[in-house]
């Protein structure tokens, strides 16, 4: 197909070492429609600098209310083949594993229906398959279900769970982020693809407090995995490292947040008391550190990027809580969570928002969790402890 | 309540407030569970029904709602 329009703006995109959306949306333009109109409309909002894309609306497929979002073009008469230009979520495996064949048979359904776009994977951690057009989204769909995959989540709803790699390639995975994120997905079909929330709902799993994900930083309900015990230490291993030029007191103890190492130059010493179980030392020390006794996950909720107010980290609600299938004590967590939520939210207010705005108080009472000191974010700055008259009183 | 009646409440409910506001899932299973006394999850299995029915569909603008398919 002969080049549809010119793109000075974008050709600029494409020079420097990194490799460039502009050139993969070039070669799909060379059999696509779709695609080279998709170029022009966005050569032109670089040029106008302002965006000609509206979202949202009334697309869907039969029964479901998520998975699919509704994007139209502003200037239909000029780029007519992305007048109706959706984007289709599926629901991405646990830890992004595939098989090259589902690769090849996704490609093939997608240069069938849609722009021949993809972005593996969304910021949401979905499979995204980016414009097609309002007649083609059931067709989609029964190609994809037919091969046992499923929408995503789009919405006021629970969104497409993501989890780190964990144990399938991590030995340091404290949890099986991929069975929780299955289970999870599974038990969760309803508040994924029938929105029912005042907003979004993400949860995310980390194996560890690498937090290789970042759920700390961009899920409503982070769940991380931790551990209960000593940190093993091999000193010989120590010692090797040291050999090899680590400055052990600079890069491990030094870097400890709760100063619970110590180093006199051949011995590694760890107060396990005073340990928060951060992985700072193991993450650089693999051969030599190691987390022992009960795993299991901390539960932090409330991270989210900057709307009503401004971005927030998730904080601690339960410490440590045992993970083993069917994680009914989770399950019954998130319903507990959902349920404030849902008598308390107001509209596009995330659950993080509502429990500043309610206090962390209230909800802890509500979802039946003790307080306990772990909870408290920021100390002697910003308590959210408060006493009634009748504590007084005792 | 019969599922079929739960079911008209929430279409009549749904139909009622065209044009004055848009109610979301959870306004419906409020409301429709408050006025007919049963439980929420009751009109959730009623809605669910609509809504693969094709009777009933979910939009967005800014959030989700539940809607009347717009007449071809």
């Amino acid at each position: 197909m002969p080049k549809k329009y010119e793109t000075p703006l974008l050709d600029e995109l494409e020079k420097g070492p990194f490799p460039s959306f502009v050139t993969e949306i070039k070669k799909a333009a060379a059999r696509s429609d779709m695609a080279a109109d998709e170029l022009g409309q966005l050569e032109k909002s670089y040029r106008d600098k302002r965006g000609y894309w509206k979202h949202g609306g009334i697309v869907g497929v039969r029964g479901y209310g998520s998975g699919i979002i509704g994007r139209y073009s502003s200037l239909r008469e000029q780029f007519p083949n992305v007048a109706n230009f959706h984007t289709v979520r599926i629901n991405s495996t646990s830890a992004f594993f595939y098989t090259s064949q589902f690769l090849k048979e996704m490609c093939d359904i997608w240069d069938q229906y849609g722009s021949g776009l993809t972005n593996l994977h969304g910021s949401t951690g979905d499979l995204v398959l980016l414009g097609t057009n309002t007649e083609n989204l059931e067709p989609i769909f029964a190609e994809f279900s037919s091969r046992g995959w499923d929408l995503g989540g789009s919405g006021s709803a629970m969104r497409t769970l993501s989890c780190c790699v964990g144990p399938a390639r991590c030995e340091w995975s404290n949890i099986n982020t991929l069975d929780i994120n299955y289970n999870l997905t599974q038990e969760f079909q309803d508040e994924m693809h029938r929105p029912a929330f005042p907003y979004k709902f993400k949860i995310k799993t980390a194996g560890c407090a690498v937090d290789c994900i970042a759920s700390i930083a961009r899920a409503d309900l982070s769940i991380i995995g931790t551990w209960k015990g000593k940190i093993a230490v091999d000193q010989s291993e120590v010692a090797n490292y040291a050999k090899k030029g680590m400055n052990i007191t600079e890069e491990i103890v030094n870097m400890c947040p709760t100063k619970c190492m110590s180093y006199d130059g051949s011995k590694l010493t760890i107060n396990d008391a005073d340990c928060n179980r951060c992985m700072h030392c193991i993450a650089k020390m693999t051969k030599a550190l190691k987390p022992t006794g009960e795993k299991g996950a901390t539960i932090l909720m409330g991270s989210k990027a900057p709307f009503v107010i401004g971005a927030t980290l998730s904080w601690v609600i339960v410490p440590f809580m045992k993970l083993e299938e069917p994680y009914d004590e989770l399950k019954d967590l998130i319903r507990k969570m959902w349920e404030f939520w849902d008598e308390h939210g107001k509209n596009r207010e995330r659950i993080g928002e509502l429990v500043i705005r309610k206090g962390m108080r209230e909800f802890l009472e509500f979802i039946g969790v003790e307080p306990v000191p772990q909870q408290v974010k920021e100390p002697r700055r910003d308590p959210f402890f408060f006493w009634t008259e009748a504590d007084l009183q005792k | 309540m019969e599922k079929a009646e739960v079911a008209q409440k929430i279409y009549e409910l749904v139909e009622k407030s065209i044009g004055k506001k848009k109610l979301k899932s959870s306004d419906i299973q409020k409301q429709i569970s408050a006025d007919c006394g049963i439980s929420r999850d009751e009109v959730k299995e009623a809605l669910k029904d609509l809504v693969d029915e094709g009777k009933l569909i979910y939009t967005y603008f800014g959030g989700s709602f539940v809607e009347i398919p717009p007449k071809e």
